[in-house]
């Protein structure tokens, strides 16, 4: 089932840019990160797939020189990465009060 | 401000805003608390507002409140690669006064509501994170907000924080949810004239209608696309049990522009611009997991509770239902002068007494054995769908032969128990 799925999202070609999807929102950036990954060495050894920077909506997780790097301004405020780290490795609070995401419609 | 109030509400959602009114407009001295920067700044639907349960609140809303478009169509797709067997049920009754549903920005529509308490006598403070419950011998009486000096006095505290409901966590009432209990939705807002949105949709002015997309619209994962019709903009999305799409290691916003781009979808949105990309999870659990519902001076209620019934869409209704009768319990126990867990348990009898739980009952197993069992999205879907392409396909095969072959191939993949056994689970779980 997985095989099928990853190749049916290859055929199409999507190539998106998260950033595109993001920049429609609006945004009241805080200055200190809400996200923080407690120890980048359970990233490093203890967690081949990172599938944080798969299933994040808004992409926030890279894995970058050995590390991962949450760009926490671009946030959606879901929650999915706190519950999804199968090694509980995400610190994860809300942006504090008024900044973050500010959604108009949905 | 008073620096004790009878009742603090965390959240500004459905849940939280019902339970607000409720007490307020009963007398109670009520203080809500919201980490948005405004009611409905952080909340994520796209969706759909039951009539009946908001009318317990206040009579004939929709003449005031901002609505989008009343339901009067909710059409069901079960949808393959290149065909869609679709099935639904349209109503005039239900574009016509109290109306059924209603299509809703919760952007607007919570704002409208929480200015409805502010009305009734409750005091809103916005952009303000609760970051725990203040507790004094066990009880809770209070809440630490991440404001200076920010720590808040009172009776009762409802816990109407949504889905991630980290307070519940905080103390204990259940431990983090695993991640086949929450689907993650991605959502757009797209764009469109009115009046192409009605042609499209086949819908009178002003008439809304909805569309639950089955099987490939969430690429045969446990989930549902979703296709909702606002005034000027067509709400899309698809949510997935998170489980699965760790699993499959799919990335949510290609599964939402595979939906899209599909050749059943992609007319109704041709030519309409995204305007606002969301993402929001959505309690699943049901049942089994709800938690620890009441303890000293404190009831949960809402997402935060896991009051969602997944296999309807059915999440707002519960949420106010549930903020609506927690409410009348702290409002019993203020007049009885008595907080604590057995005064306050009667909120929990009167949710088990309530549509909310027994239809979470009546569909407890439904999600896992779904979850557990591929074969009903992955291969029922599909073969409705060449079922039906057999049968409509006009080629001189007669439709003796045209049945047989289709009950051949249907016996081809799968023994007839193995089919037999999955019909009979089903039934089982829905009954
Ligand atoms: C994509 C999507 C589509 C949906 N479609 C439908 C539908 O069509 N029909 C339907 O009935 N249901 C639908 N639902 C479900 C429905 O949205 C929820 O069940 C409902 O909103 C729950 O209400 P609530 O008050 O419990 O939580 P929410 O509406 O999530 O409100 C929680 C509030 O608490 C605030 N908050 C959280 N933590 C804190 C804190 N620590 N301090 C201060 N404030 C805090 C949040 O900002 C938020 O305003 C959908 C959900 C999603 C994600
Ligand atoms: S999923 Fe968790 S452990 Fe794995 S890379 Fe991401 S943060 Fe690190
Ligand atoms: S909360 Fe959601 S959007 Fe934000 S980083 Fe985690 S998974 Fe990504």
């Amino acid at each position: 089932m997985k095989q099928k799925i990853t190749e049916k999202i290859k055929k199409l070609n999507l190539d998106i840019n998260i950033d595109n999807k993001l920049y429609l929102n609006r945004w009241k950036t805080d200055e200190d990160s809400h996200l923080n990954v407690l120890d980048n060495t359970v990233c490093a050894e203890h967690c081949p797939q990172k599938d944080c920077t798969a299933f994040c909506p808004a992409r926030v997780y890279e894995w970058r020189d050995g590390r991962i790097m949450p760009g926490y301004e671009g946030c959606l405020e879901c929650g999915a990465c706190r519950i999804g780290c199968p090694n509980g490795n995400i610190q994860w609070r809300y942006p504090r009060g008024g900044y973050g995401v500010q959604f108009k419609l949905a | 401000m008073p620096e004790k109030f009878d009742a603090i509400v965390i959240g500004a959602g459905m849940s939280g805003l019902a339970a607000t009114y409720k007490m307020a407009s009963a007398g109670l001295s009520v203080a809500l608390i919201e980490r948005g920067d405004y009611p409905g700044a952080k909340n994520v639907m796209g969706g759909v507002l039951y009539r009946s349960m908001m009318e317990e609140l206040i009579s004939e809303f929709w003449k005031e409140a901002p609505l989008q478009r009343p339901v009067v169509e909710q059409r069901f797709w079960l949808m393959d690669e290149n065909s869609v067997v679709t099935t639904g049920y349209k109503s005039q009754e239900w574009a016509q006064e109290p109306f059924n549903c209603f299509t809703v920005f919760r952007g607007q529509f919570d704002k409208w509501f929480a200015q409805k308490c502010t009305d009734a006598g409750a005091v809103i403070v916005n952009e303000t994170v609760v970051e725990s419950c203040l507790k004094e011998k066990g009880r809770v009486v209070g809440v630490r907000t991440s404001r200076p000096e920010g720590d808040l006095y009172a009776d009762v505290v409802i816990l109407a924080d949504g889905v991630n409901s980290l307070l519940a966590r905080q103390l204990e009432f259940h431990r983090e949810w695993q991640p086949g209990q929450v689907a993650l939705a991605v959502m757009e807002e797209l764009e469109l004239p009115a009046e192409i949105i009605e042609e499209r949709f086949n819908l009178d002015k002003g008439m809304g209608a909805t569309i639950e997309i089955f099987g490939d619209g969430s690429l045969g994962l446990v989930g549902t696309g979703f296709i909702y019709t606002n005034k000027k903009h067509i709400s899309i999305g698809v949510g997935t049990l998170l489980s699965q799409i760790i699993e499959v290691k799919a990335r949510p916003y290609e599964m939402l522009e595979y939906l899209k781009k599909h050749p059943m979808v992609s007319p109704l949105i041709r030519n309409a611009r995204p305007v606002e990309y969301y993402a929001h999870l959505i309690p699943e659990g049901g049942y089994r997991a709800i938690p620890k519902l009441v303890g000293d001076g404190v009831v949960v209620a809402g997402d935060a509770a896991q009051l969602v019934n997944g296999i309807h869409r059915e999440g707002c209704n519960l949420a106010m239902t549930s903020g609506r009768l927690a409410a009348e319990a702290v409002i019993k126990a203020h007049q009885a002068g008595d907080f604590s867990a057995g005064q306050l348990s009667f909120y929990e009898e009167s949710l088990k007494d309530s549509f909310v739980v027994e239809d979470l009952k009546k569909y407890k197993d439904t999600t896992h054995l779904l979850e557990k069992n591929p074969q009903y999205m992955n291969q029922y879907i599909p073969f409705a769908n060449r079922a039906m392409h057999e049968m409509f396909t006009v080629d001189g095969v007669s439709k003796k032969n045209k049945q047989k072959k289709i009950m051949k191939r249907l016996f081809t993949d799968k023994s007839i128990f193995s089919v037999g056994r999955d019909v009979f689970r089903l039934i089982k779980a829905v009954k």
